[in-house]
C-alpha cells in the first residue's frame, strides 16, 4: 500500500450470499479492488455474473456478507445514518434501468432539487435553479421542456441522463455507473459517454463502470476487471487485458465479441 | 439476383402509420421497398423509434390498431399478401409462411404450458389434420437443430434460461418451415456468447432451407456485420441506405450511416485513439417529420445544401452498387452519368 493516498475505494474478501439452504446463491465471492483516484475502472462480466450487486455493495445498498469496504480507509461497515449520508454525498450511482430509478410521482424539478438534500449547507434557491438548468444543458436536455415533466413521461436516453445531471450537480468524488447506456442507442451512447468523459475531466471524477460491453469498456476505462460468476478472474490495465489476456474465461470472450476487421467463427 | 427469377418477397413502398386520437396521425414506416430472394439474409439497422418493428408488422400483414395501412403492397411469391382477409391471412401465410418473432416474444411463453403443448398449439391452428405425434417429433428434430437439451419439450418455459428461452421461440416459430423468417432484435437481451451461438444457428437455418430467408432487424450493427449478407439502414421510417454488408459497414455513404459505423465501440485496437461521433439533435417527430431531407436538420455532412435537403424529398438512387436516399449521392451520380440514376431508385 505505497500511494494509499489515491486509494479512494478498497475491498477486501467482499462477499454476497443471497438466500439459504437448497436457494443459496453466492453472487459475489471474494472480491478484492481497488479503485484510485481519477482514474476510469470497468467491471465487465455477463449477465449473472454479479456485476450490479458489486454495485449495490459499493453504494451500501446491500450489506455484504462477508468483507468490508474501505473508503479513504474508512471501514463502511461501521458507518451510521449520518455517515453514510456523507458517504453517499462522495459516492453516487447511475443506474442500468432508468425506468426504475426515479419515484414516478415527483417531477424532474424535485427530483434534482431533492440533490441539495445531501448538502452540508445547500445554496439558496436562485443558485439551485441555476445549477439545475446548467446540469441539464450539460447532458444536452432542454430545462424547460423536461423540468416540469414525471419520469414516466420521458424515453430511457433521457431518463439515463437526467441521472448524470444528478451527478453533475453533486458531483461526486465516486461515480458508479451500472450500464449506464445500456438501453441507448449507438449513437445517442456517443452523446453520454461523452458527457461522461467530460465530467471526469472537468470535475475529477473516479469512475467505476459497470458493463457487459467490451468495446465500450475498452474505450473509456484505465483498467479492467473480468468479473465471472461472482469472482474476478483477471484484472490489469485495459490495453494489456484486451490485447493479452492470461485468462481462459477473459480469451473466451473477447472472441464472442463481434468485432468488424474479423469474421465471427 | 437481378435476374429472370422472381424475388421471393417483394416489399413496394409499404406505408403504415399510426392512428392517434385527434386524427394525428404517426407515419412510422413511409413508404419502404426492398425485395428478398430465398437463402437470403437481410439484416434491418436503425436507432429505436425509427420504424423498424413497425415494418416487420407490415410485411407480416399484422395491421392491428392503431397501426394502420395507408399505401403499398407486399408480393410473396407474386401474390399481394396485403390485400386479403385477415383470415386467411392468419391461417395461410403468417405463421406458416411468413414467421414473425416479436421483440423480447421469449417472455410472453406461457409458463404454465409445457413448450410440447405450445408445438402442438401452433401445428393444429394452422393444419387441422396435422397428427400430434408427428408434430412433436419434428419439433424434437429442431430442438435438437438448435442445441436444446432432449427435455425440453417436457418442460415448462420458465425453467430455462433467457438464451434457452429465445432458442425456444425461435424452433417454435419455424415449425412449421415459414418462407420469410422475421426476427425482431433476437440477440439484444443476450449475452455475447450466447448471441453468437444464436447468430450461427439462424444462419444455419436458412443454410439448411428450413427458413427460406430471414429478415434480421436490430440496432446493433456488428451483430448485423456477422449475420447477414445485405443492411438495410432505416431513419425516421424510410430506408437511407441498403447494400452489402462490406459496402455498409466498410464503405457507407449516406451520413447517417457513416455516423452510425463511427460510433460502432469494438475491443480493436486503434479504437480508444477514436473520436467519438455525435449526432446532434434527435430524430424528427413522425407526427410531422421534416419537408425534404429527414435526416437534414442533424446533418453535418460538407455537401449539405439548405435548399435542396432541406426542401425536396430525396429518392433512393442507385450509386457505387448499392441504393442510397441522399441528395448528394444523386448529384454525383446525375454527373458521372445521366442515365444509371434511376433504375433501381422508384
Amino acid at each position: 500500500m505505497g500511494n494509499d493516498d489515491s486509494l479512494l475505494i478498497e475491498t477486501s474478501g467482499l462477499t454476497k450470499i443471497f438466500g439459504s439452504g437448497a436457494n443459496r446463491v453466492t453472487a459475489v465471492k471474494d472480491v478484492d479492488l481497488e479503485v484510485k483516484e481519477d482514474t476510469i475502472v470497468s467491471l465487465v462480466g455477463q449477465s449473472g455474473s454479479g456485476k450490479t450487486t458489486v454495485a449495490r455493495l459499493l453504494l451500501l445498498l446491500i450489506k455484504p456478507t462477508e468483507g468490508d469496504i474501505f473508503y479513504r480507509g474508512e471501514e463502511t461497515s461501521r458507518y451510521g445514518r449520518k455517515a453514510k449520508l456523507k458517504y453517499w454525498r462522495n459516492v453516487q450511482g447511475i443506474f442500468q434501468d432508468p425506468y426504475a430509478s426515479f419515484n414516478q410521482f415527483f417531477k424532474v424539478r424535485k427530483i434534482l432539487k431533492d440533490c441539495y438534500k445531501l448538502f452540508d449547507s445547500a445554496p439558496s434557491g436562485s443558485i439551485k435553479d441555476r445549477q439545475i438548468k446548467q446540469a441539464l444543458e450539460y447532458v444536452n436536455l432542454d430545462p424547460d421542456d423536461v423540468l416540469d415533466k414525471y419520469p414516466f413521461e420521458m424515453s430511457g436516453g433521457q431518463r439515463q441522463r437526467i441521472m448524470i445531471s444528478r451527478a453533475f450537480i453533486l458531483s461526486p468524488k465516486l461515480l458508479i455507473a451500472d450500464e449506464p447506456t445500456s438501453m441507448i442507442d449507438a449513437c445517442s451512447r456517443s452523446n453520454i459517454l461523452n458527457s461522461l468523459l467530460n465530467l471526469k475531466a472537468e470535475q475529477e471524477i473516479t469512475i467505476n463502470f459497470i458493463t457487459h460491453d467490451m468495446g465500450l469498456a475498452y474505450y473509456v476505462s484505465d483498467e479492467l476487471l473480468i468479473m465471472k460468476d461472482g469472482e474476478i478472474v483477471e484484472r490489469g490495465n485495459v490495453v494489456r487485458v484486451v490485447e493479452n489476456p492470461r485468462h481462459s474465461y477473459t480469451k473466451q470472450l473477447l472472441k464472442d465479441v463481434p468485432t468488424l476487421e474479423e469474421e465471427w467463427v | 439476383m437481378n435476374g429472370s427469377e422472381k424475388p421471393l418477397l417483394k416489399v413496394d413502398k409499404i406505408k403504415g402509420f399510426y392512428r392517434e386520437d385527434f386524427g394525428e396521425e404517426v407515419k412510422a414506416v413511409n413508404g419502404v421497398s426492398f425485395e428478398l430472394n430465398r437463402t437470403e439474409k437481410l439484416g434491418i439497422a436503425g436507432e429505436s423509434g425509427c420504424g423498424k418493428s413497425t415494418l416487420a408488422k407490415c410485411i407480416s400483414g399484422l395491421f392491428n390498431p392503431p397501426l394502420e395501412y395507408v399505401g403499398g403492397s407486399v408480393f410473396l411469391d407474386g401474390e399481394d399478401i396485403v390485400g386479403l382477409e385477415a383470415e386467411k391471412l392468419k391461417k395461410k401465410i403468417r405463421g406458416r409462411r411468413i414467421s414473425y418473432i416479436p421483440q423480447s416474444a421469449m417472455n410472453a411463453l406461457n409458463p404454465t404450458a409445457k413448450v410440447k403443448n405450445l408445438v402442438w398449439d401452433i401445428v393444429k391452428q394452422h393444419n387441422p389434420e396435422a397428427k400430434r405425434r408427428q408434430a412433436i417429433e419434428k419439433a424434437r428434430k429442431r430442438s435438437d437443430m438448435l442445441n436444446l437439451p432432449e427435455r425440453v419439450l417436457d418442460e415448462y418455459s420458465c425453467e430455462f434460461s433467457g438464451g434457452m428461452k429465445q432458442r425456444i421461440i425461435i424452433m417454435l416459430s419455424t415449425l412449421l418451415d415459414p418462407d420469410v423468417l422475421i426476427a425482431d432484435e433476437p440477440t439484444s437481451a443476450l449475452d455475447v456468447s450466447t448471441q453468437k451461438a444464436l447468430v450461427k444457428m439462424l444462419k444455419g437455418l436458412v443454410l439448411e432451407e428450413v427458413a427460406g430467408s430471414l429478415i434480421f432487424i436490430t440496432h446493433d450493427l456488428t451483430t448485423l456485420r456477422h449475420a447477414t449478407d445485405r443492411i438495410a439502414v432505416m431513419y425516421a421510417g424510410e430506408f437511407v441506405e441498403l447494400g452489402t454488408v462490406e459496402q455498409i459497414i466498410f464503405d457507407p455513404v449516406h451520413p447517417y450511416t457513416k455516423a452510425l459505423i463511427s460510433s460502432i465501440l469494438v475491443p480493436e485496437s486503434g479504437i480508444r485513439e477514436k473520436e467519438l461521433e455525435v449526432i446532434s439533435g434527435k430524430p424528427p417527430d413522425l407526427h410531422n417529420p421534416p419537408e425534404g431531407c429527414r435526416f437534414y436538420p442533424r446533418c453535418d455532412s460538407a455537401d449539405r445544401q439548405p435548399e435542396r435537403c432541406g426542401r425536396k424529398r430525396p429518392e433512393m438512387v442507385s450509386y457505387r452498387g448499392r441504393l442510397v436516399r441522399c441528395h448528394a449521392a444523386k448529384e454525383k451520380v446525375t454527373a458521372n452519368n445521366g442515365e444509371e440514376a434511376s433504375r433501381n431508385g422508384k
